[in-house]
């Protein structure tokens, strides 16, 4: 199970990657493995707000609908367009192919995510 | 004591005897110890029920019963209103009679039901062939559920929360939107109408910020073609979605919704095949374009390849549906009507392109000869001065339920009484004209009205 340092983890197995007063957001390799193909990304639309835990995006796999939820709050500024068109890049790669680029919502609340360490440790334990 | 075997039951009293051991009680009374003694039937109290009777006296009473029934085969049937007298062809009830279509049930297991589930796409299919439209669901349960679910498909995809809808949509329909949409607190607006169609300015006005989406009947309730040109315009300028109800014998000669530029096309399938009975079960039918796909409701049935690469179909988007979804699920529909979008399947099968055309000319012209034969002598006039398909609504100085009267007493099922659903269009009687009416048939209907 592929894990990248430097990233958080929520307990619904997202990441996010902080970078400044931005953050990218996705799906880990863990979820996307048990979701199966992944068919459709519903994808924000770009200038949605969203509190932190608030979901943004349904990933659609032929078994299951799964909400994405906002690890810290924010504003979506960018959306990965790719995912509309080839959703299996997920599959393909969790990390490269982020869902939504969002502006933090003040300082990002990570109080209750996991580092990557912490992250494995969960995933094992689940 | 002997068992004892009755003859349409399954289980023996030895049977009884075998299972109530089994879980552990002496009796089957012994099973109803939760409720109250006081709702229970005691040992002298006995049931209203007459005796058992043989098969010839039973086949008898019900026969005598449904004598007292009136149908259409007594009187010329003019009513309308949703529920048309089409014909079925004789086709259709030979082959759905047939044991693997009458019985087959839910095709949850496409191992098993490749048969139902090809028929269910072929009927997507045809739908989408006669809306032009690009997605369909397997169906609805009739006209109404569908027009609640377009209601709020399209608060799910613009995430806004009202809906407007023409006073020209049949009654009904807008009663069970009303009532679906007030579960879900979803504001839904209706707007008056002007001269019997869709009055344009109070549309303008009633567009805003929150409006999803615009309901319109075309033909409306009246039997009137809308020109849907304006409403399209402006709807789509708010950044609103079409959702067009229409008749689907109708776009045998008009456009279909495709081309009048709505984004949803519903209606009730009734008129394609399905005898009037007693007021249900009819079909609803939802179509809309691909870009709405993951969002609609319902069943869908899709053309996929087995493991040998050979042609086979599948319930298919089925994450949508509240069984994966649940409560966030597009809607709690979870079924389809089954035995009646077979039939209506073999109705479009039967007929083809050519035959729905056929049918629509029919109408119209039989149409047209009726409401010119009606208000010839100027006694009847034409209730809006308005193009219309195969119904059309005549006032006059009499009442309308006298009209129907007279009519019924020469066995003619005269039309819908406006006054029932519409204020201030009293003496108002809707008049519906298929393909089925003769001319011996019409020319009666206007000289009974005459003489009244």
């Amino acid at each position: 199970m592929k894990i990248v340092e430097g990233n958080f983890y929520s307990k619904d197995h997202e990441w996010v990657k902080i970078d400044g007063k931005e953050a990218f957001v996705g799906i880990s390799d863990h979820a996307q493995d048990s979701l199966g193909d992944i068919v459709y990304v519903e994808l924000p639309d770009v200038g949605d707000e969203f509190d932190k835990g608030e979901a943004f995006a349904v990933v659609e796999s032929t078994k299951a609908a799964s909400d994405v939820y906002l690890p810290v709050a924010g504003k979506v500024v960018e959306v990965n367009e790719a995912l509309d068109d080839a959703p299996e890049l997920i599959n393909e790669d969790a990390f490269a192919n982020w869902i939504a680029k969002i502006e933090l919502s003040g300082d990002a609340d990570t109080s209750d995510l996991m580092d990557a360490a912490a992250y494995k440790e969960f995933c094992e334990n689940e | 004591m002997s068992s004892v075997h009755h003859k349409y039951l399954p289980t023996t009293t030895e049977d009884e005897k075998q299972m109530l051991a089994a879980i552990g009680v002496d009796t089957i009374e012994d099973l109803y110890q939760d409720v109250p003694k006081e709702f229970l039937l005691g040992p002298d109290d006995k049931l209203d029920l007459v005796g058992p009777h043989s098969e010839l006296e039973v086949a008898r009473w019900v026969g005598s019963l449904g004598k007292k029934n009136i149908t259409t085969d007594e009187k010329v049937c003019f009513l309308g209103a949703g529920a048309y007298d089409h014909y079925v062809p004789a086709l259709i009830k030979h082959l759905a009679g047939r044991g693997e279509f009458f019985t087959a049930y839910t095709p949850y297991q496409p191992e098993i039901s490749q048969g139902t589930l090809q028929s269910i796409f072929e009927f997507q299919s045809m739908i989408c062939e006669l809306t032009g439209m690009d997605v369909t669901n397997a169906s609805m349960y009739d006209g109404g559920t569908a027009a609640a679910e377009a209601a709020f498909m399209v608060t799910d995809d613009t995430r806004r929360n009202s809906v407007i809808v023409s006073k020209t949509v049949h009654p009904a329909v807008r009663e069970v939107m009303a009532t679906y949409l007030g579960i879900r607190d979803i504001e839904l607006v209706e707007i008056d109408m002007a001269d019997g169609v869709t009055d344009i300015d109070k549309l303008k006005a009633a567009l805003g910020d929150d409006t999803a989406g615009v309901l319109i009947q075309n033909p409306n309730f009246f039997g009137i073609i809308e020109d849907m040109t304006e409403v399209e315009k402006l709807t789509h300028a708010n950044g609103s979605l079409l959702i067009n109800y229409i008749d689907p014998i109708s776009v045998g000669i008009l456009k279909n919704p495709r081309e009048l530029g709505a984004d949803i096309a519903i209606g009730d399938a009734q008129p394609l095949g399905t005898p009037l009975k007693y007021g249900g079960p009819y079909l609803g039918f939802f179509a809309a374009t691909k870009k709405l796909m993951r969002k609609m409701p319902g069943r869908i049935v899709g053309q996929s390849l087995d493991l040998d690469d050979k042609r086979a179909f599948v319930l298919t988007l089925q994450a949508r549906e509240q069984h994966i979804r649940r409560f966030k699920a597009t809607s709690n529909i979870c079924s389809n009507q089954g035995l009646v979008s077979l039939t209506t399947g073999m109705y479009l099968t039967t007929m083809g392109k050519k035959g729905i055309k056929e049918a629509a000319e029919q109408c119209i012209q039989k149409a047209h000869y009726a409401a010119e034969q009606v208000t010839k002598s100027g006694k009847f006039k034409l209730l809006f001065d308005k193009p219309f398909f195969k119904e059309f609504a005549v006032t006059s100085d009499i009442n309308a339920s006298k009209v129907n009267e007279e009519l019924f007493k020469n066995d003619i099922l005269g039309g819908f009484e406006l006054s029932r659903k519409y204020e201030g269009l009293e003496n108002g009687l809707l008049i519906a004209v298929t393909e089925k009416r003769t001319k011996e048939e019409i020319d009666k209907l206007a000289s009974v009205m005459e003489v009244i």
